[in-house]
């Protein structure tokens, strides 16, 4: 790429342990840029999730026992212990791999984080849910059962409100853990449609399900193995011209 | 036959056998109520059951001071006993590390298997006389000390029932909560109390059923007066409980007697009680299961 775009979160050197001893991030180093996708793949256990949830410092709820290095978000280090919680994670916003929704309705599933975040006013309450349910190219099939409990659209759905509940807060950032891992093809493509059409506002962050995945979505691709790095460069180059030997044999599947 | 088949067959209506065994024990029991307290209605005018004065040996039988003991004593106990025991709950599921919540578990369940006689006696001699000065009644032995026993005695209940609802719920919520930037407080009360709802009212139910059925320890700290308890000064005033007047007079009463039918029926009205109690925690679990097929389906 001639014009990259800037750098929205900045890894450096980033290690991690947990407190079973087992090292989970090794000496990480990353660059995300913003505009686009970046993908992160490789078999389980390589530390995709828990380099995603160090970014929105999730893993304070888990046994953390050991980290190094750098994560910046626009420059400010989000390791610092001083960080603010609360609104680091308004701006770095998480879909998870299974669709969490909350045991409330469909619409109060999205005004729960605004107002929380403070947002009062139910012209913007109501404003907010239409423009995210229509981002996450849902709300064509929800328009009429907003009041409907959650828990009662299909699983498609269900990972595309939740899609809609983390742009309703108008992060910055979108990480994304393997979001279409429970969804049949048809609703896979929507979401990834909807991906391409999200990267022009937002940094994304993406943990694709498959290989396959990984090379139809990704703007910029990182490799990840054994809690390491392997490789890191533009999607169309790292799926075409792998540098690393590890790297081609993964794409190709002759492991993972 | 084969060896198998047979063994299978015998285990499948011994296991049946035990299943329905309970329903037959119920239907027994309520039978033999009815056998027992039914001539009470009979042999006592509609009239001088719902009267203010129970004095079986000059041929009074009004329930109405039992009953409201019974009803002054539980929902004092319920006051202290939910609030109570769903803040420790929360405290042991949500918030507790991870040592505290170890070791705090098996203590609540412990106090719960804790036979009420023993706590009766610590009402008796400590809480009954600290009460009695601290708030300068005549007495110790009132509605007021029953509640707080009882309350104490409903804890463990609604505390272990509850924390295991809360318990269950996926970590998963609470991590998307988190990761829309709720705090703790939030999460726990718009996202893990909601969900862990059918669960957390059970347990409520659960405590209200000890309480009711509670004898030892009610009969032993409130007085045994059976005076209709009227405004919130009788919170003070020793009351006697329905399930208590049972205890207390059956020893005594000649089989077959009016008083004897009028104890039974007595008995009849607790099982009433708790037989609604249990409908009604029932039926709010499984209003809410209804719901949740309709709009799966």
């Amino acid at each position: 790429m001639s014009n990259p775009d800037p750098v929205k979160v900045s890894i450096q050197h980033l290690s991690l342990a947990y407190s079973d001893g087992k090292e989970s991030l090794r000496n990480v180093s990353l660059d995300v840029r913003s505009h686009a996708i970046t993908v992160l793949f490789g078999p389980a256990g390589g530390g995709k999730s828990t380099l995603l949830r160090t970014i929105n410092r999730l893993n304070d709820l888990t046994d953390v026992v050991h980290v190094s290095g750098s994560v910046r978000l626009d420059g400010e280090d989000i390791l610092d212990p001083a960080t603010d919680l609360i609104s680091l994670r308004r701006r770095v916003g998480m879909v998870f791999a299974r669709p969490v929704v909350l045991p409330m309705s469909v619409r109060q599933n999205l005004t729960y984080g605004l107002e929380l975040a403070g947002e009062r006013n139910p012209a913007r309450l109501a404003e907010l849910v239409e423009r995210s349910l229509r981002a996450a190219a849902l709300w064509e099939e929800v328009e009429g059962r907003l009041d409907d409990p959650a828990i009662s659209l299909s699983g498609g759905q269900q990972q595309r409100l939740c899609l809609a509940r983390v742009l309703a807060l108008e992060p910055e950032v979108i990480m994304l853990d393997e979001p279409t891992s429970g969804l049949d093809p048809i609703s896979t493509g929507k979401v990834e449609t909807s991906l391409q059409e999200l990267k022009h506002e937002y940094t994304l962050l993406l943990v694709p399900h498959s290989v396959q995945q990984a090379a139809r979505t990704a703007d910029y691709a990182a490799f990840m193995l054994e809690g390491e790095l392997i490789e890191f460069g533009p999607g169309k180059d790292l799926f075409t011209r792998p540098q690393e030997q590890r790297t081609e044999d993964y794409i190709e599947g002759r492991f993972g | 036959m084969s060896e198998t088949t047979r063994s299978e067959f015998v285990l499948t209506r011994l296991i049946k056998a035990a299943g329905y065994s309970s329903i037959l024990f119920i239907g027994l029991i309520f039978f033999f109520l009815l056998r027992e307290g039914a001539p009470a209605l009979v042999e006592i005018p509609l009239g001088s059951l719902v009267a203010a004065r129970w004095y079986p040996i000059e041929g009074f039988f009004g329930l109405l001071p039992l009953i409201g003991g019974s009803i002054v004593v539980t929902i004092g106990a319920t006051f202290v006993a939910v609030p109570l025991g769903l803040l420790t709950a929360i405290y042991i599921a949500e918030v507790a590390p991870r040592p505290a919540r170890e070791l705090l578990k098996p203590l609540v369940e412990l106090l719960a298997g804790l036979p009420s006689v023993m706590l009766g006696f610590l009402g008796v001699v400590a809480l009954a006389p600290y009460l009695r000065k601290l708030l300068d009644l005549p007495t110790g032995l009132a509605a007021f000390t029953g509640s707080l026993l009882l309350g104490g005695i409903a804890i463990p209940t609604v505390v272990s029932v509850a924390e295991d609802a809360l318990d269950a719920v996926p970590r998963t919520y609470r991590e998307a909560a988190k990761a829309l930037g709720a705090t703790k407080w939030q999460i726990i009360w718009r996202v893990t109390l909601p969900a862990a709802r059918s669960g957390v009212l059970t347990a409520v139910m659960l405590g209200i059923g000890r309480v009711i059925g509670e004898t030892m320890a009610v009969m032993m700290v409130t007085g045994n007066a059976p005076v209709v308890p009227t405004g919130l000064a009788a919170l003070f005033r020793p009351i006697r409980t329905m399930t208590a007047t049972i205890a207390a007079e059956m020893g005594e009463v000649a089989e077959g007697s009016v008083h004897y039918h009028a104890l039974f029926l007595i008995g009849i009205l607790l099982f009433l009680i708790s037989l609604g109690i249990n409908l009604l925690a029932a039926s709010v679990v499984f209003r809410q299961r209804t719901r949740a097929e309709r709009v799966l389906s």
